[in-house]
C-alpha cells in the first residue's frame, strides 16, 4: 500500500474527510441497497409466497421449491437442457478461442483486423446476431438454399428438428461468443515469457509439446477464468433459444432462464419463479465452487 | 496460489543460450507460417459469411431474401429497405430509446462508480474495508434472481413503462466501482498530497486532481456501460409493456418478426443499424482491446 508522505494529518483533516468520504460513498450505497440488497431480500421472501403479478398473495413456506422438484412438468427439463448446452457450448467456444488466440499470434499480419472480426459478435446486440442466424437456417435461407442448389439435397430443419435445435443453438452461441475468450486467452498469450518458450524450442520441443506442455500450463490461470466466466454465462442463457427456437420442439430447448421468464411473467406467478431462480442461483454457486477445488489438479500460478 | 512448478521437459533447467537454427528449420518454421495464415483467413471467411450475407440481404427487395439458389446479390441494391425500416416499425423511437437509456446508464454508472472508488481508493474512513467486501459480494448475484423482485419493485415505484425502469436498477453495479478504485489507487499519493498541501479537500483534490486523471478508465467504463445497456435484452423485455413507446433496439428487434409476417430484408437492415454503434466503438477502441480485456473485462456478457 502506498504510503502518505511526510505530512502530519491533524485531526480536523481525518474528520472532514470521513465526512466527505460518507458523501462520496453514499450514492452507490444507496443504490446498491435499492436495488440489489432490497431485491435479494424480496427474492427470498417472494420464493415463499404464492405471488401472482397481479392479486392476492399467501405465503406457502417450500411448496414452491417442493413443486418445483417434484411436480412441475417442465422445470428439470429446462434444467437439463441448461446443462446440456452448457456441456456443449463451454468446451467448443474454448477449443475454438484457444485455436484462434494461438493462431492470432505474432506471425500473422494484420492480425488486429482479425481479432476485431471475431470480436464483433460480441459486442453486438445478441438479438441482432440470433436474426442473421435465423436468416441462414431456415428452411427457405442460406444454408438449405446452397445445399439444394449444389447438391440436390434437403437439409433438416435446423430450428424445429428435435435433433437439431441444440445444435443450432450451440452452434450460433459459439459464434456469437467466442470472440471474447479468445481475447482473454490472447492477452495471456501476450504475456507469456517469451524465453521458456525458446528455450524450450532449443532444448528440441516441437510444436505439439510446447503446446501442451509449456503454453498451456503457462496459461492455465486464463483458460481457467475463462472456463469460469463461461459457464457461469452459458447457465444463464437466453435470448437465443428464445428468438431461435422458440425452447422448442416441445420444450427440447428451453433453459432455465426461460423456464423462470415464462413462468414469471407469461404464467404471472412470480413466487414460483423466484424459486427457480434460487434453484439456478445454488446451481451456479456450486459449479463454480467445485471448479475452485479443481483448479488445484491443472492451474499453474506462477508463484 | 499454488506452488507447482510449470512443466516444463527435462534439461530445460541448463537454460541454453540462443543458438543458429540450421535452414531446415527455418523453412519448417516458414512452411508452419503458412499454414497458420490459411487456417486463419479460412476460419475468418467461415466466420464473417453470416454477417456478410446479411449484409447484402439487409439490400435485397422482399421476396429475393428467401430463394433458392440463394445469391448474395438481389436483382437491385435496395438503399430503400433502410428508410423503410423506420415507416415499417417505430424504429425511429426503438433507436432514440436505445441510445437515450444508454447515454444516461453511462452517466449514471461514472458518477456513481468515480465517486464511490475514490471513497474506497483514496480515502480513510472506519468500516470501509467491510463495506467493500460486502460490494464486491453483489457481483456475485445473477440477474436471474434479481429481475424478478426487481420488476416488483418497479410495480411499487409506479416504474413500468418508464425510462428510470430502464435505466437506474443496473446503474448502481460494485463492478464499476471496483473497476474505479483500483484505477484510483496506481495513482501517486503525493500528487494528492501537494493539492492537500495547497488547502483543497477532499472533494476539490477529487474534481481537479484525481479525476482528471481517469480519463482512460473512465473511458473502459463508458464504453463497456454503453454495451450492457445497447445490448440489453431481458430486462426490457420485462420492464416495458408497451414496446412502441419505451422499446429499445434489441426488443425491436424481436418483435419485428411477429408483426405481418416476416419481412426479412427490413429485419436484416434493422440488425445491421443496430449493430453499427458497436462495431464502430470497437473499430475505434481496437488497439486498447487486448489489454482492456485483459485489465477490466471489457465485453463480458
Amino acid at each position: 500500500m502506498a504510503r502518505r508522505s511526510g505530512i502530519r494529518r491533524t485531526d480536523a483533516l481525518i474528520r472532514t474527510e470521513r465526512w466527505q468520504a460518507l458523501g462520496f460513498i453514499t450514492p452507490a450505497v444507496a443504490g446498491l441497497s435499492l436495488f440489489t440488497v432490497v431485491p435479494v431480500a424480496l427474492a427470498i421472501i417472494m420464493s415463499l409466497f404464492d405471488w401472482p403479478i397481479f392479486g392476492e398473495r399467501t405465503f406457502v413456506g417450500f411448496d414452491n421449491y417442493a413443486e418445483l422438484l417434484t411436480s412441475s412438468p417442465d422445470f428439470w427439463p429446462a434444467l437439463r437442457n441448461s446443462v446440456v448446452f452448457t456441456v456443449l457450448y463451454v468446451p467448443i467456444n474454448l477449443v475454438v478461442a484457444l485455436g484462434l488466440a494461438l493462431l492470432l499470434g505474432p506471425r500473422i499480419r494484420g492480425r488486429a483486423v482479425f481479432r476485431v472480426l471475431f470480436f464483433i459478435p460480441v459486442v453486438t446486440p445478441i438479438v441482432a446476431n440470433v436474426l442473421v442466424w435465423k436468416l441462414i437456417l431456415q428452411p427457405d435461407g442460406l444454408l438449405n438454399g446452397l445445399s439444394r442448389t449444389m447438391f440436390g439435397f434437403e437439409l433438416p430443419n435446423f430450428l424445429v428438428d428435435a435433433n437439431w435445435a441444440m445444435i443450432s443453438i450451440v452452434v450460433m452461441s459459439v459464434w456469437a461468443g467466442m470472440g471474447y475468450n479468445m481475447l482473454v486467452l490472447t492477452a495471456a498469450l501476450e504475456q507469456l515469457p517469451a524465453s521458456v518458450v525458446e528455450a524450450a524450442r532449443i532444448d528440441g520441443a516441437r510444436g505439439w509439446r510446447i503446446l501442451v506442455h509449456i503454453t498451456i500450463p503457462l496459461i492455465s490461470p486464463a483458460i481457467f477464468f475463462a472456463t469460469v466466466m463461461t459457464i457461469i454465462s452459458s447457465l444463464q442463457v437466453f435470448a437465443q433459444p428464445q428468438l431461435l427456437t422458440g425452447g422448442g420442439p416441445g420444450t427440447s430447448t428451453m433453459p432455465i432462464v426461460m423456464f423462470i421468464y415464462n413462468t414469471g411473467f407469461k404464467f404471472q406467478d412470480l413466487g414460483l419463479a423466484a424459486a427457480a431462480a434460487w434453484i439456478l442461483f445454488a446451481l451456479i454457486i456450486g459449479v463454480t465452487a467445485l471448479q475452485f477445488r479443481a483448479q488445484k489438479r491443472w492451474v499453474h500460478y506462477e508463484h | 496460489m499454488s506452488t507447482d512448478p510449470v512443466v516444463l521437459p527435462a534439461g530445460h533447467a541448463a537454460g541454453g543460450g540462443r543458438r543458429g537454427r540450421g535452414p531446415g528449420r527455418e523453412e519448417n518454421r516458414r512452411f508452419g507460417a503458412v499454414i497458420a495464415y490459411a487456417t486463419v483467413l479460412i476460419a475468418a471467411v467461415v466466420f464473417a459469411a453470416p454477417l456478410v450475407y446479411a449484409v447484402f440481404s439487409a439490400f435485397k427487395p422482399s421476396r429475393e431474401v428467401m430463394q433458392t439458389p440463394p445469391s448474395l446479390f438481389g436483382s437491385e441494391f435496395r438503399w430503400e429497405n433502410f428508410t423503410e425500416v423506420f415507416t415499417y416499425a417505430p424504429f425511429t423511437t426503438y433507436i432514440t430509446n436505445s441510445f437515450f437509456v444508454s447515454i444516461a446508464g453511462v452517466l449514471v454508472v461514472l458518477v456513481v462508480s468515480a465517486t464511490a472508488g475514490y471513497a474506497f481508493g483514496r480515502l480513510r474512513w472506519p468500516g470501509r474495508d467491510i463495506v467493500f467486501v460486502l460490494f464486491l459480494g453483489t457481483l456475485m448475484v445473477p440477474q436471474e434472481v434479481l429481475v424478478i423482485p426487481m420488476f416488483v419493485l418497479m410495480q411499487w415505484f409506479g416504474w413500468v413503462d418508464t425510462y428510470q425502469a430502464l435505466v437506474f436498477p443496473w446503474a448502481f453495479t460494485a463492478f464499476g466501482t471496483f473497476l474505479m478504485r483500483q484505477f484510483f489507487r496506481g495513482i501517486p499519493y503525493e500528487l494528492e498530497e501537494a493539492a492537500r498541501v495547497d488547502g483543497a479537500g477532499p472533494l476539490r483534490t477529487f474534481l481537479q486532481v484525481i479525476l482528471p486523471l481517469a480519463g482512460p478508465a473512465l473511458a473502459v467504463l463508458a464504453v463497456f456501460t454503453f454495451l450492457n445497456y445497447w445490448n440489453s435484452y431481458l430486462w426490457p423485455l420485462i420492464a416495458v409493456n408497451d414496446y412502441a413507446v419505451r422499446g429499445t433496439l434489441p426488443i425491436g428487434l424481436a418483435s419485428f418478426s411477429t408483426q405481418n409476417g416476416t419481412r426479412w430484408d427490413l429485419q436484416m437492415a434493422a440488425s445491421i443499424i443496430s449493430m453499427i454503434p458497436t462495431v464502430i466503438l470497437v473499430i475505434a477502441l481496437q488497439k486498447h482491446l487486448v489489454r482492456g480485456i485483459a485489465t477490466s473485462g471489457l465485453g463480458g456478457r
